[in-house]
């Protein structure tokens, strides 16, 4: 197995503050890898770093093949195979669902006109939307324009996902349906790194958990050692929540 | 001298004033908005230069007087050699007074765009001027309607101005026919109605696109 995202000692400052001090992982092929930790850990800032949606200060940092930390990075072919969820959807309000799905694939890929709708289509029934096709996201509940935001992404056919917090500002009820898209799409053998706060899906979806804890990676193992803590940082975390 | 009364050749020249007026504005608008969404690129582009270079710009223009413009363009230039006729004298004031204007108003609107529409933009691979033509500006332009025509309204009234370098505008046109009739009243009466009649269309216009735009965004598909 090779691993499709290498993190080696990443270190990321935000003017004086540095958020992440030496931060190392590697996601293999097919793996899904929960990201947990308390707010402001940086799990976020690890995550956008993978996207390159911010710069890494130094450390070695490799995804699908592209060296994201170089300078001659082409960062349209990075996005291309890298796709991302956030916890506020960002779904464009002024156009169909059909229109945010196909947007990205017409106009980076050349999709043509004709094609975008099936293809549209085919992202939809991936979360079980299809019947939202002609939809405008506003009329659209929580979980249902996450699970659009999650289409849109799946359109671009990316080969690692990235989701951050996607649950957070959904009721219980709407969470259930998201994370079933989602664990649909791991068992479906996506890479995925997922930040997340829902325990039990790191524990039953995902192979590899990673705790971080004030810009580190402090623990990490199979969603097992969510049961069985080693440091008491982690043991604190779960019993205390957030 | 008082030179009898109102005749219906007096109100053609006025509506011939009118259309000049018309013309004009319509020229600071065209070439202005162009010029305009420029001055908006270029303040909300990333090279720094270019936004300090639009900063000044659009703060010197901001700053002084429409009337002043027009004097340094139609006499400024006339010194260095450089002759315009009144019409494109007055244009070209109009475009770079109008660009500082509708590029501010326009950047304000971009800019109250989400930036996270940017980054999701940006996670699908799409350019910066794709995320641009397809993602912000439609919806900047729903913001960006009313002041946008708000702004035109100044601007036709503003045309007036353009009288001082001999240009026979609505304005100018009142004064020559006043200069003879001496009937001040209903003269320039008559003017402030005609300009009320171009005015008054644009601000009901804006309204009702206002509200159509924010109607086609709830309706179901
Ligand atoms: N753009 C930014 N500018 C300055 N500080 C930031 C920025 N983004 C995040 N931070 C800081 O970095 C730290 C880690 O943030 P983040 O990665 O969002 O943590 P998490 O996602 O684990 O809650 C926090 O202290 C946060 O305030
Ligand atoms: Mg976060």
């Amino acid at each position: 197995m090779s691993a499709v995202v290498k993190l080696h000692d990443i270190h990321k400052s935000f003017g004086s503050v540095e958020v992440l001090k030496g931060v190392s992982f590697e996601i293999e092929k097919g793996e899904v890898v929960a990201i947990i930790g308390r707010s402001g850990s940086g799990k976020s800032t690890a995550l956008r770093c993978i996207n390159r949606l911010e710069t890494i200060q130094s450390g070695t940092l490799e995804v699908c093949g592209h060296r994201v930390d170089d300078q001659s990075l082409d960062l349209r072919a990075l996005r291309q195979d890298v796709g991302m969820v956030f916890q506020s959807y960002n779904l464009f309000p002024h156009l169909t669902v059909e229109q945010n799905i196909t947007l990205a694939p017409r106009r980076v890929k050349g999709v043509p006109n004709r094609e975008a709708r099936a293809l549209a289509l085919e992202s939809l029934q991936r979360v079980g939307l299809a019947e939202k096709i002609d939809a405008y996201p506003e009329q659209l509940s929580g979980g249902q324009q996450q699970r659009v935001a999650i289409a849109r992404s799946l359109a671009m056919q990316p080969k690692v996902m990235l989701f951050d917090e996607v649950t957070s500002a959904l009721d219980p009820q709407l969470t259930g349906e998201v994370l079933r898209v989602m664990e649909t799409l791991a068992r479906g053998g996506m890479t995925m790194a997922v930040v997340t706060h829902e325990m039990a899906f790191a524990r039953r979806v995902a192979n590899r958990v990673i705790f971080m804890h004030q810009g580190k990676v402090w623990e990490t193992g199979p969603g097992d050692m969510l049961a069985d803590p080693k440091t008491a940082e982690l043991r604190d975390f779960i019993s205390n929540g957030l | 001298m008082m030179g009898g009364a109102f005749t219906f050749n007096h109100f053609v020249y006025l509506l011939q004033g009118m259309m000049w007026t018309v013309v004009l504005s319509a020229l600071a608008f065209v070439l202005g908005g162009v010029a305009g969404f420029g001055v908006m690129l270029m303040r909300t582009a990333r090279t720094r230069l270019l936004r300090q270079i639009s900063f000044v710009f659009v703060q010197l223009v901001q700053g002084t007087p429409l009337l002043i413009l027009l004097f340094v363009v139609y006499f400024g230039l006339g010194v260095v050699g450089i002759e315009l006729p009144p019409l494109l004298a007055a244009g070209v004031s109009l475009m770079v007074y109008s660009s500082a204007f509708l590029g501010e108003i326009w950047r304000g609107c971009v800019e109250s765009v989400p930036r996270t529409q940017w980054e999701a933009s940006e996670c699908l691979a799409l350019t910066r001027w794709q995320t641009l033509v397809d993602v912000i500006l439609p919806q900047a332009a729903r913001i960006a309607t009313p002041p946008t025509v708000g702004f035109l309204v100044q601007v036709m009234k503003s045309t007036s101005l353009a009288s001082v370098v001999g240009f026979v505008e609505l304005t100018r046109a009142a004064q020559v026919v006043n200069n003879s009739l001496f009937t001040p009243f209903l003269v320039f009466g008559i003017a402030g109605v005609l300009y009320f009649a171009l005015c008054y269309p644009l601000s009901r216009w804006s309204r009702s696109l206002e509200r159509k735009l924010n109607v086609g965004r709830r309706q179901a598909a």
